[in-house]
């Protein structure tokens, strides 16, 4: 049934951490490996070993710079390239953007199934075999029902959902589904696949209908945010933003420039320093 | 997004038999007003006098319609699960377009049967009080069918030029167009009076009006903001966002499905063709047809098979053109 369940107290999602993730890809090969073998496996890849690989994966890391104050269309890179050599005032002397007075920012972005409360490629889905279940809220595809006519995948804004053209339907992310209700893993087991790989604790799965579970005191607290909210299909999924950099050098610590200039201390030019005492400085000054 | 070749012949195909059997059930619905002496043959007087040849069109629809549903057949990945497509109507516009494509054969299967027994039993044609509700069924089922096909489309939000105002308008136009367009050629085959008239007219006006209804479009999918990174990832508050490593080297089945880019490459060229070859060609055909009515039969297949090739190159564009918000993640 494609029209969408009465809405659900219960939702379980991701909450995933985009200033600690460190774009390794881990999450989406522990993803890919178990999904491969699961209920909902497996993700046949055409030619694996070959020159142009290609297949099904749930998960995708991708990788992007931020440049502050700048505005779109513009990369940077000319500026960086003009200006030669990397500028003194500048807090990221090797990055290729070097802005003097802010930091490019690098943002690992893993993009996945947000497992929407009201999502369109459910409710596009002619035969039933995409759905919401009522009980948690994630968006599942029922193999034996798909007829392949990857119209989900073209109503879902996010990519979440990839086409196997080896078995003629339509993939997605679980949530694990298979492993969370899991009863024969140990209970520390019972997450998705990917929470359980991320090497930096980027990734947490929770209930995000419940206001005091873990996952939803991690977003209050450090803002969560969703993904294109304006399309409307209210992504259960969080994006916690990246926290704001620290200056170079310590010089953006509040706590010790205020220190420094009541007891009238020594102004240190760090930049004055040799690399092994620099970083000693930059490691103390936390 | 890449523009399937199953998915444009389907379009077209069935939009052309719909068009036509959308113009035949109305034609049928009318007929006892129309076949009545007093405003009679002038309209619709070819069929009047010619049932034999209603039925033929009614068979000539029916092969373009199935043609292109078979067509969309090919775009499955399960076809043989095709069934099941019949039963989400409640949410989905495909599931609806499938259940209206089945029922709109019921009406066309019925009239032929009866146009083809009662040309061999000898009884007068469409004597039946039924035939005119059959007609209208027909011309009710076709639109449904193709208006239902428009909203597969302009329901995708993430296919922004898809939820422009003008793409079911469109749909709807260019199948009666396509339809007025065979109706003409079947009928430029045994002339006789009212038809091989009125036809042409109608190709000139839908000339008209489906070409200004497609411009405008394309003048509103051009003014369309480019996909930006930026508010795919939320971040956009914090700067310009630029994409500097894909989560794969090599393309994987988003980026193939929806980063086709040649069309907007070659658009301009490729929208010239498409106004000529559908609407331009088979515009002055037409009007040389009203004026030398001796070239009508020459004139009107040329003209189908220009319009026919025209809409080929413009539902390629409708696919091509069209941008996915998912590409947005891979904009650099």
């Amino acid at each position: 049934m494609t029209s969408l369940p009465p809405p659900a107290t219960k939702k379980l999602g991701l909450v995933i951490d985009l200033d600690t993730c460190v774009g390794c890809h881990a999450c989406a090969v522990a993803c890919k490996e178990w999904n491969d073998g699961g209920d909902f496996g497996p993700l046949p890849d055409a030619d694996p070993y070959g020159a142009e690989p290609h297949g099904v994966w749930f998960n995708r890391v991708h990788s992007y710079a931020v440049e502050p104050g700048m505005g779109n269309g513009e990369s940077g890179m000319g500026r960086a390239s003009l200006r030669g050599t990397p500028d003194a005032a500048s807090t990221i002397p090797h990055s290729p953007f070097p802005l003097p007075g802010a930091q490019a920012l690098t943002v690992h972005f893993p993009r996945s199934c947000l497992h929407c409360e009201t999502p369109a490629c459910v409710t596009v889905c002619p035969t039933g075999a995409s759905y919401k279940r009522a009980e948690d809220g994630i968006v599942l595809v029922d193999a034996d029902k798909c007829i392949g006519c990857q119209l989900c995948s073209w109503a879902c804004p996010y990519g979440a959902r990839e086409y196997s053209a080896a078995r003629g339907t339509m993939q997605k992310c679980t949530l694990c589904v298979d492993r969370i209700y899991n009863e024969t893993l140990e209970e520390i087991d019972r997450q998705p696949a990917c929470v359980m790989a991320c090497p930096t604790r980027a990734r947490h799965f929770g209930d995000l209908g419940d206001a005091d579970s873990k996952v939803s005191k991690l977003v209050a607290e450090r803002e969560g945010y969703a993904l294109m909210p304006e399309f409307g299909y209210a992504p259960v999924n969080r994006y916690l933003p990246p926290r704001p950099r620290r200056g170079g050098c310590g010089d953006a610590d509040p706590v010790s420039a205020r220190e420094s200039s009541r007891s009238g201390a020594e102004i240190l030019d760090p930049a004055q320093l040799p690399g092994v005492l620099r970083w000693l400085d930059r490691v103390l000054s936390r | 997004m890449r523009p399937t070749f199953s998915i444009i012949c389907f379009t077209v195909l069935s939009g052309v038999g719909y068009g036509a059997w959308f113009l035949l059930g109305i034609g049928i619905a009318l007929h006892a007003l129309l076949c009545a002496p007093l405003l009679g043959s002038e309209v619709a007087g070819w069929a009047c006098t010619h049932p034999d040849r209603l039925a033929f069109c009614l068979a000539v629809g029916f092969i373009f319609v199935s043609a292109g549903l078979l067509c969309s057949l090919g775009h499955l990945g399960q076809p043989q699960r095709a069934w099941r497509a019949l039963s989400q109507w409640r949410s989905s516009w495909l599931s609806r377009e499938g259940i209206f494509a089945v029922l709109t054969f019921l009406p066309a299967m019925a009239l032929i049967v009866r146009e083809l027994s009662t040309r061999l039993t000898g009884c007068p044609p469409l004597s039946s009080n039924a035939t005119p509700t059959f007609g209208a069924l027909l011309a009710l089922g076709s639109l449904s069918t193709v208006y239902c096909t428009a909203h597969i489309y302009s329901s995708l939000k993430p296919v922004r030029a898809w939820r422009d105002p003008r793409v079911v308008p469109g749909y709807l136009l260019l199948s009666v167009f396509g339809g007025t367009l065979l109706l003409w050629a079947l009928a430029s085959r045994a002339p006789t009076a009212g038809w091989e008239r009125v036809l042409p007219w109608m190709v000139v006006g839908l000339t008209g009006l489906a070409s200004g209804v497609k411009v405008l479009y394309w003048r509103a999918i051009d003014a369309l903001p480019a996909p930006d990174p930026g508010n795919a990832i939320g971040l956009a508050a914090l700067g310009a966002v630029r994409s500097f490593e894909a989560p794969h080297t090599e393309e994987n089945y988003l980026t193939h499905e929806m980063g086709f880019v040649l069309a907007r490459k070659h658009a301009r060229k490729l929208r010239r063709i498409a106004l000529m070859l559908a609407f331009l060609v088979p515009g002055l055909l037409a009007l040389s047809a009203l004026v030398l009515p001796a070239i009508g039969m020459p004139a009107a297949w040329l003209a189908l098979a220009s319009g026919l090739a025209g809409l080929f190159v413009e539902r390629w564009l409708f696919f091509a053109e069209a941008k996915h918000a998912v590409m947005a993640y891979y904009a650099r």
